[in-house]
């Protein structure tokens, strides 16, 4: 009965609403409360019933079809009720996507990611969706015409703006079911990111960089089969001298053991270029990202940094099945706390975030989405959310994402909530995710997935790792039963030395 | 600094690795034992990471489970619980060494314009701010007294009231046997506050320096963690490039007499320079022979 009722109401509903309204009818302000903005043009106007909702401009209206977060609300920028929120929505899925090619968020002359967004966009792969409306792109996404091959061909014709504006219209399941159709394919010494495989990161911080700390860690997760996305550190002191020595550290390690994968250190892409210069064994190149020149400008690069960078390790020619050479982390809320938000939400920052990224053909892309803190993802939910924004939009727009599933002590979000967004992620084929002891990461002071939690996603999903790391986990007899995701009880001999140079014997 | 030598064997209690918990018998590992330990779990005497842990199947064994909850709760309570600053004001007035700056003026009690925690937790701007009454407060206090003060001390609860309430008064005793010529303006605590709302407290009560005891964000080993921040001439508005930090003060991790000593080499070095931040560099270990021969191998390949 209920459901009867609702249903023909909801009909009743979008009658009223629909298409764009530039009429100059009064109005009842609902985005502004504050009167000066009265008489403001709007440029997206839509009435409902009596009354009118008004939209300054296309940032504007999305951030108002944003779900709700913290973050926008600090910002200013979020829609005001839940109802403003809905309209926002309906009005956002009547915007046609060729819109976006002709009002850039971040003005063009200000902002090298926006010159960047527009001048790398390819006609012809738009033309296949350069005819529908943000709404009849969901249906697109979702309907059997967008198969994978197809939705590889339309990328370079997606914006950033694009894939945020479709994705705030979405659903959690609409998010995971054309993430999994999105095949992003990547290979440095293995082969990341085929259908039906989950990759980790290795991440064995130590709060003093300590080698046998390091090395512990590395240990636990090797024998727990994890690491072949990467062996990536980020290291508590920040410096060039720190880097070298834990670079050169990961790579005896990777030789000794032959292992196909390959490492990083999360430093700063200028003191990587230094490594380099200085012949440090460099795999990877990471670096933060975010999606404003402004906010680009508080971590000190640019986007000729990133083209050296890359230049300086693709020189090097260290990988052994491919070529993608960069590492790159995201967030939603850095371009606030940067103050270079340019308000927008930051939903739509980080995706511009990917524009930065996919220009420079990375391995890796990995969106620590609950790090930041609450007073931009609040809780469980908002965390979840993101997470499976940032995870659809990057592979929309082909990037190999990756997600820390995260939360810090202070966010209302707990072990559960982990559970909930790595499955929804495994489902969503997301490529990789982190892998530390136990959860708890005892330098960076959040708690993340653990080398537990990753062979629990094997297992409930059948996700395997890269191919060739599968193959070495075989080899070494860390694997008893790869298809079964079935570790060797015993420790597996080519560790018997190691360790009892370490703790003298078994035990 | 050297922090090779950290103090593994001083885990909060929670933790898996710290000593209590431990030797609860090393069971030996068969086969038909559901729980599977692992060979290498006497690695955890190098590490405080949470290593070899030993699985379920490929889970995480029930009492590794158990503990991290624990140390879990632990740091959302740290988070979540109000600070006491009537207990901890009137345990500070007991100590003989405090007795003449508490009694001569009393602490100042202050909150900000967060009015709880979540909307403290959401608005980092209302908890950088004093709310108008905590205002009042100060500017009646400036207004009643004609004293210059060179230095005023914060007690904000930040994000982890056990941070403040475990170590503020060992800290200010240790840092107090350096401070006797300094003339210090009544200790205040903040709630619901963040760092900066220290340049506030400083501006109001005209004082040239200040320095903020604030409960640092609590990891899941260390709920109790306590931050320093000075500012010279503190002003709303302040970024943290005009702020020098000391983190990590706590039993396991900076020690209060190390804190202390690091501490009042800032503050003595903010008043001779008459500035703090970036151009303050913390030159305190210096004279410290920095050996790396002694360094740590790498195990798995050497």
């Amino acid at each position: 009965m209920i459901l009867g009722v609702s249903k023909s109401y909801a009909l009743f509903y979008v009658g009223f609403v629909s298409q764009l309204n530039i009429s100059k009818a009064r109005e009842t302000v609902m985005s502004k409360p504050n009167s000066t903005f009265q008489f403001r043009n709007f440029q997206f106007k839509n009435t409902v019933g009596e009354r009118t909702f008004g939209f300054v401009d296309l940032a504007d209206l999305m951030a108002k079809a944003t779900p709700a977060r913290s973050g926008d609300r600090l910002a200013g920028v979020a829609a005001e009720s839940a109802e403003e929120r809905a309209i926002a929505q309906m009005t956002l899925a009547d915007v046609p996507l060729s819109l976006f090619l002709e009002q850039a968020l971040v003005p063009y002359e200000e902002d090298e990611i926006t010159r960047l967004i527009l001048d790398d966009h390819d006609k012809s792969a738009f033309s296949l969706i350069s005819h529908l409306t943000v709404g009849g792109f969901r249906d697109w996404l979702l309907s059997d015409l967008a198969t994978s091959d197809v939705l590889i061909q339309i990328r370079p014709g997606v914006t950033p703006e694009m894939a945020a504006a479709v994705s705030k219209i979405m659903r959690n399941q609409d998010l995971i079911l054309v993430a999994k159709k999105c095949h992003v394919k990547t290979a440095f010494r293995n082969t990341i990111g085929l259908p039906g495989h989950l990759s980790t990161r290795l991440q064995p911080n130590h709060p003093t960089d300590d080698l046998t700390g390091i090395a512990a860690s590395m240990l636990d997760g090797l024998l727990y089969a994890n690491g072949d996305a990467v062996i990536g550190i980020n290291p508590a002191t920040d410096n060039v001298q720190q880097a070298t020595r834990l670079i050169k550290m990961m790579d005896e390690v990777i030789q000794h053991y032959e292992i196909p994968t390959q490492s990083c250190v999360l430093t700063h892409v200028t003191n990587t270029i230094e490594c380099i210069d200085q012949g440090a064994p460099v795999d990877l190149v990471f670096q933060s990202i975010g999606g404003t020149q402004a906010t680009n400008d508080s971590f000190g690069f640019n986007l000729a940094n990133l083209a050296e960078a890359q230049d300086a390790a693709l020189s090097l020619n260290r990988g052994t099945v491919g070529n993608n050479v960069m590492y790159f982390e995201t967030g939603q809320g850095s371009a606030l706390s940067a103050n270079a938000n340019h308000g927008l939400d930051q939903q739509t920052c980080e995706a511009r975030a990917y524009a930065v990224a996919r220009k420079f053909n990375p391995l890796l892309v990995n969106t620590v989405v609950g790090f930041i803190g609450p007073e931009y993802l609040y809780d469980g939910k908002e965390i979840t959310r993101a997470g499976l924004e940032d995870h659809f939009c990057g592979k929309l727009l082909g990037l190999p994402m990756g997600c820390d599933v995260c939360y810090t002590n202070h966010a209302e979000a707990d072990q559960n909530d982990m559970d909930n967004l790595l499955t929804l992620l495994g489902v969503a084929g997301c490529t990789f995710v982190m892998g530390i002891p136990g959860s708890d990461d005892i330098m960076l002071n959040y708690q993340t997935t653990s080398f537990h939690d990753a062979l629990y996603a094997r297992r409930a999903l059948g996700l395997k790792p890269a191919p060739e790391f599968d193959l070495w986990l075989t080899k070494m007899e860390i694997f008893k039963n790869n298809e079964q995701f079935t570790l060797n009880h015993q420790l597996p001999d080519a560790f018997h030395q190691s360790l009892n140079r370490m703790i003298g014997g078994r035990s | 600094m050297s922090q090779d030598d950290y103090p593994s064997d001083k885990s909060f209690p929670t933790h898996p690795h710290a000593p209590a918990a431990t030797e609860q018998g090393s069971k030996t590992t068969s086969k038909e034992e559901p729980v599977t330990e692992n060979a290498w779990n006497k690695l955890n005497a190098f590490t405080d990471a949470r290593v070899g842990l030993g699985r379920s199947g490929i889970s995480v064994p029930t009492k590794h489970l158990l503990a991290f909850q624990l140390a879990h709760a632990q740091a959302i309570d740290a988070v979540h619980t109000q600070l006491d600053s009537d207990t901890l004001s009137k345990t500070l007035m007991e100590q003989n060494w405090a007795k003449d700056w508490m009694t001569n003026c009393a602490p100042l009690m202050l909150h900000s314009r967060a009015t709880d925690r979540a909307t403290y937790l959401q608005r980092p701007d209302y908890g950088r701010r004093l709310d108008e009454e905590s205002a009042n407060i100060l500017d009646e206090h400036r207004a009643s007294t004609s004293q210059d003060y060179d230095l005023a001390i914060v007690v904000v609860d930040g994000l982890s009231s056990l941070a403040i309430e475990q170590n503020t008064q060992p800290f200010l005793q240790a840092l107090f046997s350096h401070l006797d010529d300094w003339n210090l303006a009544p200790i205040s605590f903040v709630k619901q506050g963040r760092v900066a709302i220290g340049d506030e407290v400083c501006e109001r009560l005209n004082a040239k320096c200040v320095l903020v005891l604030i409960g640092e964000r609590p990891g899941l080993s260390s709920p109790d963690s306590l931050g320093l921040y000075l500012t010279w001439n503190g002003k709303v508005g302040l970024t943290d490039a005009y702020r020098n930090c000391i983190s990590n003060v706590r039993p396991a991790g900076l020690v209060y007499q190390e804190a202390a000593r690091k501490a009042f080499y800032l503050l003595k070095e903010a008043r001779t320079l008459k500035l703090s931040g970036v151009k303050l560099k913390d030159r305190s270990d210096d004279d410290l022979i920095i050996d790396t021969s002694t360094e740590s191998k790498n195990f798995l390949i050497s």
